[in-house]
């Protein structure tokens, strides 16, 4: 047992990192809910949506006082019925696309959407290009002389095929 | 041509990347470009700040080029801008008006007391629902309304003596006329 204790701090150590992270402390006030796919539902929906204080955090997820505020708002606007878009668009007219995590695919956004397929399509061209310039290098031309020069030297070797 | 187009191609690109990140050195995330610029302002009724047995709504904006100014007593920034905006008043140049955001009525009371006042009226947005309206996220912001009452400029953060002269009183001017 002695032999142990030195090693404690390590296994506590490694416990600690190996546990799962603490479930993400919500916060989702106390707003109820008649039916658990209800519930989901909200979550999914405001987990769609930034929030513009931390704005790496989505609306379920932030803590800021406007977040809160959002989430009670997008609870009372599902409560009377409004549909998923209404919700939505309720918060781009006020906040603009950014609210969005999943942008608009529109003029001023084409470049996110399409850049990375037109960086696909300039690196297969390039990869084309290399490829078709390499198939061209023809074998250094030589004279009769040379070549017979060549079969001199590489003597016997040349008949064994093609392990040279 | 071709020898030095291998030099050049990856010359050009990191040039573009360079270009690219001095320019993000400058850009600050948390400015975010609102929608309702260009459009017409949210409607509201409030009580106002100074009296909860009065109301002041979108109406009284009508008819002149007003500044709308998102403040509140909790928000650090907004009273290093306080200075800049009783200064602003001063000039007559614009009305300001001011929304209380989710603040206690007493404590701005008290604040306007003694910081000096300069909005012509304040309406109290206890809740922030008005803020959300407006798509407030972070006091202070100042919105500038023209006399038919369309938002024309959205300014998020403190005001300075250098942004009221470069983009705001320009603008103005340029609205009244």
């Amino acid at each position: 047992m002695n032999a142990m204790k030195p090693l404690i701090p390590l296994i506590l150590l490694l416990l600690v990192i190996a546990s799962p992270p603490l479930p993400a402390a919500v916060t989702l006030e106390s707003f109820t809910f008649p039916s658990k796919a209800e519930e989901q539902h909200f979550k999914d929906v405001i987990g769609q949506l930034r929030c513009l204080v931390c704005q790496n955090e989505t609306l379920a997820d932030s803590d800021a006082d406007l977040a809160h505020d959002l989430r009670a708002e997008v609870y009372e606007m599902m409560k009377s019925g409004k549909s998923d878009q209404e919700v939505i668009d309720f918060l781009v007219n006020r906040y603009g696309d950014f609210v969005l995590y999943n942008p608009p695919v529109k003029p001023s956004t084409y470049l996110i959407w399409y850049g990375p397929f037109v960086l696909l399509a300039i690196a297969a061209l390039l990869l084309i290009r290399a490829v078709g310039r390499q198939r061209q290098v023809r074998e250094p031309e030589i004279s009769a002389e040379e070549r017979k020069r060549l079969e001199k030297l590489l003597g016997d070797d040349a008949g064994k095929g093609k392990q040279g | 041509m071709a020898r030095y187009l291998r030099y050049l191609v990856p010359l050009a690109i990191f040039a573009l990347l360079v270009a690219f990140l001095y320019r993000g050195l400058s850009l600050d995330p948390k400015l975010v470009p609102s929608p309702l610029v260009g459009k017409p302002m949210p409607t509201f009724t409030l009580t106002r700040l100074d009296n909860p047995d009065v109301t002041i709504s979108d109406a009284d904006f009508k008819g002149k080029v007003t500044l709308l100014n998102v403040w509140a007593t909790w928000c650090v920034s907004c009273r290093r801008e306080h200075e800049t905006l009783v200064q602003l008043a001063k000039t007559g140049q614009v009305d300001i008006y001011g929304l209380n955001y989710k603040d206690n009525r007493e404590e701005a009371n008290r604040w306007l007391a003694k910081l000096g006042n300069p909005y012509v009226a304040n309406a109290f947005d206890s809740d922030g629902r008005v803020g959300i309206d407006w798509g407030v996220y972070g006091a202070p912001e100042t919105f500038i309304i023209d006399r038919e009452g369309i938002i024309r400029h959205k300014h998020i953060g403190p005001l300075t003596i250098e942004i009221i002269n470069d983009e705001i009183l320009p603008l103005v001017d340029k609205l009244k006329s």
